[in-house]
């Protein structure tokens, strides 16, 4: 998977007047009554908002589930707990280790966009490697529920297995869009045209993933 | 201003007529394209409530053509009591979703936010089409549930469980028009968050030089408020929908309890709970009530102000107030369910933030009332419609009193009372505001000028109207009219018969009086008299651009704010108001510090 760059992407630098909306933080530096005051006059990319502006909608979404999962076991006569397929904590090792090697990626691209050329051979082949773990993780979990169909253990066979599956299914949906956006990135990264605030939301999604998995194998280990 | 370079622009001025017309990435087209898509929902919305009101008034009437919308539904063109159903659920969804949310958040917010922050566009471009396409799907899949072997779903907009799942055993439409509905509403929260993401970035980032968050006007601050709500209750409903779809569809049971019994078979369903289909329902159902209402207070204010051309008694307050009735409406949706069976200690849990969210909006209410004391307001339909808001809200606001606490709720819940109290309160109060949003920015959309006298007479018959239809509502409940009812036979309810025809006539005279609306829309469009840039001397941002503005807003130009957006009643230059981008320094008695 060796790449060749053309040259170093240029970093987006903090934006100014000049350059278009975007200066929200400008305040008071040009005040009606002359009390002028020091204010940071920097305000982030949009896309570092959105991206909390996702992964709230994203925890709100699974804050949902889990209250269904709370209150419908609560009140279930007819629930029936199963062993979790071993697989998922070999799983989520590598939603882990893709973790790591995202933000060994980024320090890379960092230094390759700062203009570290010569130190920086191949900047996106730790993107190569986290995009190959986080496929590894999605066909991990297709195996959980291969496995657990084998077992007789199907959608609407009981609730439990209807929450497992609804879990982890919403959750592999979303890491498959995480795959996309790391796919963007390197698509930008060899068009020598990545901006630095892209790579940060990515790479805070794909965090959130594997931060979001943990909890969701916690709630599944005590609840399923 | 700062010139700008072409280049800072996300993306450059379409010349395609696809580009730029369907598939538009520039706010302005999208917000238009909400507000045509809120403009035909909301006439099927008030046709279906028209036969509606016709079967309530006259029991067996032949209404021509009916039998064309459901065979099965309407034989002969005589409704059925499933039908009755059928359409009341439909009117019911298509206006709060398609309408009441649509038209004041995504279609002004969409159009004006950009602008009054000072921005060329909304930072997300692509999702902001994808939002609004999304939405439009949503609607069509909602309407093509007229066309399946049933029709429509007839479970009513809060679709209960388990009618919601259990398949067509459930009556007409509860087979493929449940799956339709769940799949069009799933499909439109995707809309409304994908907007949301827009919306909230929008003001966080793209506010231009000198906009701090105190500088923004009113109706920015509602955008921005009810994107935040939206945000949180579209991602509820949205995974609701999700399992609901499941139980229907696949078998599963999160919603469908064991051992139920429909139609005399044996429900393939065990241990779900119908209560929590309630409780993720409504955790979005009430913050909807504010996500329809909150834009028009924003939008009222905002009209208000620019007409009573003098300050208001305190901005601040008022925005802390529509933030307070976002946070306490996560709190209090519980009273929509004081007679589901929960238990009653939570009845009082609901019902105590209930009371207390009367406060914020008391306290708006008297800021206006007290703000336009001693003002020289300038009648226009836009005012006149903003007055008529406010008299629609604090109505309807006053029966919300009586509905908070348990007791009188559990005699009031089932009739029309209620009916009543969210039509006034939500349902008008907020058409009211879009029209005085409409009449108001048309100007600036459009770059003519609406007919000041058909809007004055459109004023006039639906104020008039509003009341003869909602006001007689409260007495029918009182007596204990029941709703949702296709047709009184009680010997109780058959004197009251009279007045659902009165109340059927007053709908169709003020639903009539909408064309002149819709007349003045259309004709103004194209014939209206050429409006210039600043046809109301307003002082915030849209109007210090070209009616209608550039594709980039502000015509190559980075405006640059030195003032607070209600600079009115000073002397200066231009008037007797000061715009925010102007340097000019003037004598004002609270302009920001």
């Amino acid at each position: 998977m060796a790449t060749t760059l053309p040259e170093p992407p240029q970093i987006e630098k903090h934006r100014t007047p000049e350059r278009g909306s975007g200066n929200g933080g400008w305040k008071d530096l040009v005040p009606a009554d002359g009390d002028l005051k020091v204010k940071l006059d920097y305000s982030p990319p949009p896309s570092s908002t959105g991206i909390w502006v996702v992964l709230f909608a994203i925890t709100m979404m699974f804050a949902a589930f889990t209250s269904a999962l709370v209150v419908r076991k609560g009140a279930a006569i007819d629930w029936q707990s199963f062993r979790l397929p071993p697989i998922l904590y070999f799983n989520t090792l590598l939603l882990v280790a893709s973790s790591v090697t995202l933000e060994i990626s980024r320090r890379r691209v960092a230094a390759f966009m700062g203009g570290l050329k010569a130190h920086v051979q191949n900047p996106a082949r730790w993107l190569y490697i986290t995009l190959g773990l986080g496929l590894l993780f999605v066909a991990g979990q297709y195996i959980a529920w291969l496995q657990l169909q084998a077992e007789g253990l199907y959608l609407a066979t009981n609730p439990s297995s209807s929450f497992f599956y609804l879990l982890t299914v919403t959750h592999a949906l979303h890491v498959l869009g995480g795959l996309g956006g790391l796919l963007y990135v390197i698509r930008k990264l060899h068009k020598s045209a990545l901006r630095r605030d892209q790579l940060v939301s990515t790479a805070r999604y794909w965090h959130f993933m594997g931060l979001l998995w943990v909890y969701l194998l916690v709630l599944l280990w005590v609840k399923v | 201003m700062h010139d700008i370079t072409a280049h800072s622009l996300q993306h450059h001025a379409p010349t395609g007529f696809i580009r730029k017309h369907v598939f538009s990435l520039d706010h302005k087209v999208i917000g238009k394209q909400y507000y045509a898509l809120a403009l035909v929902a909301a006439i099927c919305g008030m046709i279906l409530s028209w036969l509606m009101r016709i079967h309530l008034g006259w029991n067996n009437a032949r209404i021509p053509g009916l039998q064309l919308l459901s065979k099965n539904g309407a034989p002969g063109g005589v409704m059925t009591p499933e039908f009755y159903l059928q359409l009341m659920t439909m009117h019911g969804t298509i206006m709060v979703f398609f309408v009441l949310t649509t038209a004041p958040f995504a279609a002004f917010g969409n159009f004006f936010l950009p602008i009054q922050v000072g921005a060329e566009d909304m930072p997300f471009p692509r999702f902001n089409m994808m939002s609004f396409w999304v939405t439009f799907v949503s609607f069509i899949v909602l309407m093509s549930s007229f066309f399946v072997a049933d029709g429509p779903t007839l479970g009513g907009w809060t679709q209960y469980a388990p009618l919601n799942a259990v398949g067509a055993i459930a009556g007409p439409g509860q087979g493929m028009g449940v799956v339709l509905w769940m799949i069009s509403i799933a499909l439109f929260c995707v809309g409304q968050l994908l907007g949301s993401l827009n919306f909230i970035t929008t003001t966080l980032d793209l506010r231009t030089k000198g906009m701090s968050f105190m500088r923004l006007p009113l109706s920015a601050w509602a955008w921005f408020i009810t994107s935040c709500m939206g945000l949180t209750a579209f991602a509820v409903l949205m995974p609701a929908c999700i399992l609901a779809i499941l139980d229907h569809v696949a078998g599963t049971s999160f919603f469908v309890a064991s051992n139920l019994v429909v139609s005399d078979q044996l429900q393939p369903h065990s241990g779900g709970s119908t209560l929590l289909w309630q409780h993720l329902f409504w955790f979005f159902g009430h913050p909807e009530v504010y996500i329809a209402i909150v834009p028009g207070l924003g939008i009222v204010s905002h009209i208000l102000l620019t007409n009573m051309r003098k300050q208001m008694l305190s901005q601040r307050v008022l925005i802390y107030c529509m933030g307070a009735l976002a946070v306490l409406s996560y709190m209090v949706y519980g009273h929509h369910m004081f007679v589901s069976g929960m238990n009653p200690y939570s009845s009082l849990a609901f019902s105590f933030p209930t009371l207390i969210i009367t406060i914020p909006a008391t306290i708006v209410v008297l800021i206006w009332t007290f703000s336009l004391y001693g003002s020289k307001l300038r009648i226009n339909s836009a005012s006149l419609f903003a007055l008529g808001f406010i008299s629609m809200f604090v109505s309807g606001g006053v029966s919300g009193f009586f509905l908070a606490q348990p007791s009188i709720d559990i005699m009031l819940h089932a009739t029309y009372f209620v009916v009543g109290h969210f039509h006034l309160v939500m349902a008008v109060a907020a058409m009211f505001g879009i029209f005085a949003g409409t009449y108001f920015w048309f100007p600036k959309m459009s770059g003519r000028m609406m007919n000041e006298k058909l809007g004055q007479v459109h004023f006039i018959l639906s104020f008039v109207g509003a009341y003869c239809i909602f006001m007689p509502f409260h007495y029918l409940g009182m007596v204990g009219n029941v709703r949702r009812y296709a047709s009184f036979v009680d010997d109780f309810t058959v004197p009251l018969i009279p007045v659902h025809r009165f109340i059927t006539i007053a709908a169709l005279i003020t639903g009539a009086a909408q064309v002149i609306f819709v007349y003045n829309l259309v004709y103004s469009r194209f014939w209206g008299k050429l409006a210039t840039e600043n046809p109301w001397e307003g002082t915030s941002l849209e109007w210090s651009t070209t009616s209608p503005p550039p594709f980039d807003n502000f015509g190559g130009k980075h405006p640059v704010v030195y003032h607070d957006p209600y600079q009115y009643g000073v002397e200066s230059s231009t008037g007797d108001y000061v715009m925010q981008t102007s340097p000019e320094q003037v004598a004002t008695p609270r302009d920001e510090k």
